[in-house]
């Protein structure tokens, strides 16, 4: 085989079959007739079908009027249920049964003579767009805004102010809410005790068995102003891991109490609540973006889109042996936001 | 028997019959029925029918003394209930190395669970099977449940408990076919990436609530299918591929000439 072009591989462009200036508009085809047009047999059918069709949605309304008044949606699931089912099924037949009718109607007993409406020209003819210009000029000049500059400034000044009412109070809105210190700080203060989801009874570190997990919230949430908000960024997961497995960073020895760990429940990805926490690996995993963190070795991720380890709350016990926080979070929580600083 | 007969019409005849009766029927009571001690704590031949047990069915990985190696748990102080679970559910013993231990039908009997437990359950102490009346719904609150079940569980079970998917290849099961008995004992003992929920965390009323909410469940939903009510990817994959390759259709079959 040879790569040298054959005469077969060239596209010639002579005179003859050169590419037109303008393509002309090959308009419409021969009229094809439909089976109906030519024999009356199919139009009948096709007129049955469409019978039927509107015949079925009748069906449709009246189950529908059966189903309300046989079957009541009685309260138990099952009667949901079925009532939910059967006036769906009704409305169903009832309502597409007319759409598919009158579509088959359209389509097979109503004309198909294609036809073609031309736009007329948009541009009105001379004399009309004289005789408007002649009216505009006329209150122009009737109004005398020419000559009187004072009414000239109040009325521009008036409209181009009016917006404001609107742009203020929405611009306003926008801009409300410069406390950026807010995303840095939690309700997590020294000596506060962490306590259950949802029942807010505090924990002793005694309770924290290995393998176990502890969905916590700081004691005396409820009491909190915005305190749903304030839940959203407070939540924690603590986990009592065999010392043996446990990896500390030595500045973070003394956040942990005898393997209890715990660490912000906010995902530093985008921010949803990582909860799946897995006993055997020590993992812990985001349902949304499947970001996994390893609770053994600081939190850090080990697989996923976030880039940062969840924080670590430093964590002790109070004298009768309940846990408490030493601290708020030493960094800000949850996903990365502009104003943070790494 | 011509004494007795003499003295039948005697007026303490009825007491001295009666008090015969009782004491007949106590004997044969006491003989036939299953005693409340040998059920709680189970006697020396069934440990021994355990450890027979044991060592035919699971000592290959656990070790002849449960001790447990590399990658395989030691069987010191599970308890009975993490024998039950891991056995009831047919998990183990294990067919195949995996992901994790899958669930199947059982291997073992009722009979012989009970003699595994008791045999691994004398090995150490740990929690054990819990009682009919720690499982019984009939004064539970499942609203409680719903709430402890939304924090605690949810996230890999699914909002009603069908299940989810963990990583790679792990996945948490769908509780709809778990008896009450199983899931009290896997919030007990934590089987596999299940995490130990104690007595201490979620209270014996917690757990029994939790279960009262599984249990309202299996009602099924209002609403018709719940496409597994495995969350937005069913519901998506249902919308994008069925209902818009519906639209198209119809909207083909609309502009579509007719023949």
């Amino acid at each position: 085989m040879s790569n040298e072009p054959t005469s077969a591989d060239l596209t010639v462009h002579d005179g003859e079959h050169a590419l037109p200036e303008r393509f002309e508009d090959p308009g419409l085809g021969p009229h094809v007739a439909r089976v109906g047009d030519t024999d009356p047999a199919a139009a009948k059918r096709s007129e049955r079908q469409v019978v039927a069709m509107f015949g079925l949605s009748v069906l449709g309304t009246v189950g529908f009027l059966v189903a309300y008044f046989v079957v009541p949606a009685d309260g138990t699931v099952e009667g949901v249920r079925l009532s939910n089912l059967l006036l769906g099924l009704g409305l169903f037949l009832a309502m597409f049964s007319i759409g598919i009718a009158a579509v088959h109607w359209a389509k097979t007993l109503m004309s198909d003579h294609e036809r073609v409406e031309a736009r007329h020209p948009q541009r009105s003819d001379a004399a009309t767009r004289e005789a408007a210009v002649a009216v505009l000029q006329e209150g122009a000049k009737d109004s005398g805004i020419g000559r009187r500059g004072v009414l000239k400034g109040a009325v521009v000044s008036a409209v181009a102010l009016a917006p404001l009412s609107i742009a203020v109070p929405l611009i306003g809105e926008v801009g409300g809410d410069w406390n950026v210190s807010k995303f840095r700080h939690t309700v997590w203060t020294k000596g506060r005790k962490l306590a259950r989801d949802p029942n807010g009874t505090p924990i002793k570190a005694s309770e924290v068995t290995v393998g176990s997990v502890f969905h916590v919230i700081p004691e005396g949430l409820e009491e909190e102003e915005h305190w749903i908000e304030e839940k959203a960024k407070a939540v924690v997961l603590m986990v009592r891991l065999d010392p043996a497995v446990l990896k500390e960073a030595p500045e973070r020895k003394d956040w942990s109490y005898e393997g209890i760990v715990a660490y912000s429940k906010i995902c530093t990805h985008v921010g949803c609540p990582v909860a799946l926490y897995e006993q055997q690996t020590h993992h812990l995993l985001c349902p949304c973006h499947q970001s996994t963190f390893d609770m053994a070795d600081g939190a850090k991720v080990v697989f996923g889109p976030a880039n940062r380890a969840l924080p670590q709350l430093p964590i002790t016990v109070d004298d009768e042996g309940y846990l408490v926080a030493q601290s708020d979070f030493h960094e800000p929580i949850g996903p990365s936001y502009w104003e943070r600083l790494k | 028997m011509k004494a007795i007969a003499a003295r039948r019409h005697h007026r303490f005849a009825p007491a001295v019959l009666l008090a015969l009766a009782l004491l007949l029927t106590g004997a044969v009571y006491a003989a036939l029925a299953p005693s409340a001690a040998s059920a709680a704590a189970p006697s020396e031949s069934d440990i021994e029918a355990g450890e027979a047990l044991f060592q035919a069915n699971c000592a290959t990985c656990h070790g002849p003394s449960a001790e447990g190696r590399d990658g395989v748990p030691s069987l010191i102080g599970v308890g009975a209930a993490a024998v039950d679970f891991q056995v009831s559910t047919g998990r183990m013993p294990m067919q195949m190395n995996g992901p994790q231990a899958m669930a199947k039908p059982p291997q073992l009997d009722e009979e012989q669970t009970r003699q595994l437990a008791a045999y691994v359950a004398s090995l150490a102490p740990g929690p054990a099977i819990p009682t009919a009346e720690q499982v019984d719904t009939t004064d539970a609150d499942p609203a409680n449940g719903m709430a402890v079940f939304r924090t605690n569980c949810a996230m890999c079970h699914g909002a009603i408990g069908k299940g989810g998917a963990l990583s790679e290849g792990k996945f948490a099961p769908d509780l709809s076919g778990s008896t009450p008995t199983q899931v009290y004992e896997a919030m007990l003992t934590g089987p596999q990436s299940m995490p130990v929920f104690n007595e201490a965390n979620l209270s014996p009323e917690d757990k029994r609530d939790v279960i009262a909410f599984l249990e309202e469940q299996q009602a099924g939903s209002p609403g018709g299918t719940d496409l597994g009510a495995v969350g937005p990817v069913a519901e998506g994959l249902w919308v994008w591929v069925v209902g818009i390759g519906l639209l198209i259709g119809l909207s083909v079959w609309i502009g579509a000439k007719s023949s």
